[in-house]
């Protein structure tokens, strides 16, 4: 089972229940569970909504979206019927914290997904976890099973003359399928390749229904915000950023784990103090901060606020907040080959640009690495990658490109080691070897 | 005529290629939602879980259940990486490579279970007990290097941690590591 992590600075507003057997309802219970939904029931969704605007939660797959708002263009009267659909496809390399959610407090996942309904008028949920998450399936699964139990789920919940019911649903491999339209594809039974947009799932999306897309981690969150109140979960995050964030911290460091901390709180701190620093005291050479997509920073951009916005500024992205560090010994053509690996191997193939950038960028960066490189593949690695971004129906093909274009910018010198028939100059020292 | 025989035959109940447990939850899985044919990609996947890969005789009963042709059913197991459409072995090694894992020595690890088991990417030991792949992230990133063996995780390991994954696996198989069928 994961190791779960702490330390003083955290902030622990959604992981607070973690390591303390609140996957069994009781449990649960005893720890303030669903008073959040009871009290949702009796205020209604247009409180729901201004709670969850005045939280300024926004989006934790990566996009960052404020969710009040999202919740906010679903249409009141709809002729089809209205869906929750929570994303627990968490595949986004570096990428880790849903996973714990699941594990150690499902019933939060449960009260968040009612909430969510209660808000938009929705009867009924999913929760689709990714098809590797098994085990953590058969804890939602269980779960769900003690809430209609317990009345929270059903056709009169809280004894309230509501219906709300949740489905538990796997995956079977795919990526691409974290995309929210993608999703809805896989979850209709079809391949999970996107659609165009708009219209919007608020609008037009499950079975032809308006739907609510959430990441599990936000909703999650939704039963604490409702609970601290929006306002209180706002002050612990940073301007236009509420609250606290569960940072997957991996690679080179000292404590990898998963630790909440509030949103804003400082790059460079959370890996030398949070994370212990750098493994075996060596040096930084550089920090994916957001999941493999968001663009790679230098040891000498990391003193900033890690929300969407400040981490927007230094030119990358907050992402799915999965911190990966990168020690000195450390190729990064290599790495970036094997980021684009997993990207090439992702692609859906359904826009031309992805599934054929991905596809070259993955052959010449395989090439180059093993030294049959040249001088002009350093600039085509950037102009593949430049052409694909925009120019797909979904965010797949950004999130490939984007880092490409950042490992080639800021790490033209290691490229450039490369050729000549020269062999990689950190082969020996590397942990990364041949793909 | 034989196929169309063939046809009535599956639509009967009691026949089906799925012990009755499973038969039973497939039967839950058609009805619970919206849309019956969202219960594809589960079905597929738990019907992988017992036969040990999705066969003909897989695809076919799916397509029967679902009320959809083979083809539509091949056209979206094709996309899903977990499927696949041959045997494997009954226990599937599946090392993570992607960054975060590679970063803390996942091939090594990898390298270490291809001599232990002394076979190659996508292959079958012999004695069909275990397979091995490399694998794309599977959400352990914090916990590297991590593998999957079928649906159980294993994480933090190093090389030295392969032969007693390998061996607690070989004894829930029943098989002796030296069998003489081996």
């Amino acid at each position: 089972m994961p190791r779960l992590v702490s330390h003083p600075h955290e902030v622990k507003i959604v992981s607070r229940r973690f390591g303390k057997g609140a996957a069994n309802i009781d449990r649960y219970l005893e720890l303030g569970g669903y008073e959040s939904a009871w009290k949702c029931l009796q205020q209604g969704p247009e409180w729901i909504i201004s709670e969850m605007k005045a939280s300024n939660l926004r989006g934790r797959g990566g996009a960052g979206f404020p969710t009040g708002l999202k919740w906010s263009f679903v249409p009141k009267q709809s002729a089809k019927p209205k869906y929750v659909l929570v994303n627990g496809d968490e595949s986004e390399p570096g990428t880790c914290k849903d996973h714990l959610i699941f594990q150690h407090d499902p019933h939060a996942v449960i009260e968040g997904t009612i909430i969510a309904g209660l808000a938009i008028g929705a009867k009924l949920g999913f929760i689709y976890l990714r098809g590797e998450y098994r085990g953590l399936l058969e804890i939602m699964e269980k779960a769900v099973a003690e809430a209609y139990a317990r009345g929270f789920l059903g056709k009169n919940i809280f004894k309230s003359n509501t219906e709300f019911q949740i489905i538990t649903h796997t995956g079977a491999g795919a990526y691409e399928v974290g995309e929210e339209s993608a999703l809805m594809e896989s979850l209709e039974g079809k391949r999970g390749i996107p659609r165009i947009k708009p219209p919007f799932p608020a609008v037009v999306g499950l079975y032809g229904g308006p739907t609510v897309i959430n990441n599990a981690e936000t909703i999650a969150t939704v039963p604490h915000i409702i609970a601290m109140g929006g306002a209180a979960f706002a002050a612990a995050g940073s301007p236009g950023n509420g609250g606290t964030r569960l940072f997957s911290i991996s690679g080179h460091v000292e404590r990898p784990g998963v630790y909440e901390l509030p949103m804003g709180y400082n790059l460079k701190k959370m890996i030398y103090e949070v994370a212990g620093g750098v493994r075996g005291g060596r040096s930084l050479k550089a920090v994916v901060p957001g999941g493999s997509s968001t663009p790679v920073l230098l040891p000498e951009e990391i003193d900033i606020g890690m929300d969407f916005d400040q981490v927007g500024k230094a030119g990358s992205m907050l992402g799915s907040a999965g911190v990966i560090v990168i020690d000195d010994r450390t190729c990064m053509v290599e790495f970036a080959l094997r980021t684009i690996s997993f990207y090439q191997h992702e692609s859906c193939g359904w826009c031309i640009p992805c599934r054929e950038g991905t596809d070259w960028l993955k052959k010449t960066l395989t090439r180059f690495h093993a030294g049959f490189g040249e001088a002009r593949d350093i600039d085509n690695i950037l102009y593949l990658a430049e052409n694909m971004m925009g120019r797909t129906f979904c965010p797949l093909g950004d999130a490939a490109a984007m880092p490409m274009v950042a490992f080639v910018k800021k790490f033209r010198w290691e490229f450039e080691e490369h050729l000549g028939g020269r062999t990689c100059p950190f082969a020996r020292h590397a942990e990364l070897a041949a793909v | 005529m034989e196929w169309s025989a063939g046809v009535d035959a599956m639509s009967d109940e009691t026949m089906t290629i799925f012990s009755p447990h499973l038969a039973a939850r497939l039967d839950a899985l058609a009805a619970r939602y919206p849309v019956r044919r969202s219960a594809l990609v589960p079905m597929l996947l738990y019907a992988q879980d017992e036969i040990g890969y999705v066969s003909q005789a897989v695809i076919a009963e799916v397509a029967e259940r679902i009320g959809i042709t083979e083809l539509e059913v091949r056209n979206v197991a094709s996309y899903y990486s977990m499927l696949h459409f041959k045997p494997v072995g009954r226990y599937k090694v599946q090392v993570c490579t992607s960054i975060s894992c590679a970063l803390r020595g996942a091939d090594e690890l990898y390298e270490r279970f291809q001599k232990e088991l002394g076979i190659g990417a996508e292959d079958v030991t012999t004695d069909g007990i275990f397979s091995l792949e490399k694998v794309e992230c599977i959400g352990e990133c914090a916990w590297a290097p991590a593998i999957q063996v079928n649906y159980d995780f294993h994480e933090e390991l190093s090389p030295a941690h392969v032969p007693g994954i390998l061996a607690s696996y070989r004894g829930k198989s029943g098989v002796g590591e030296k069998t003489p069928h081996a």
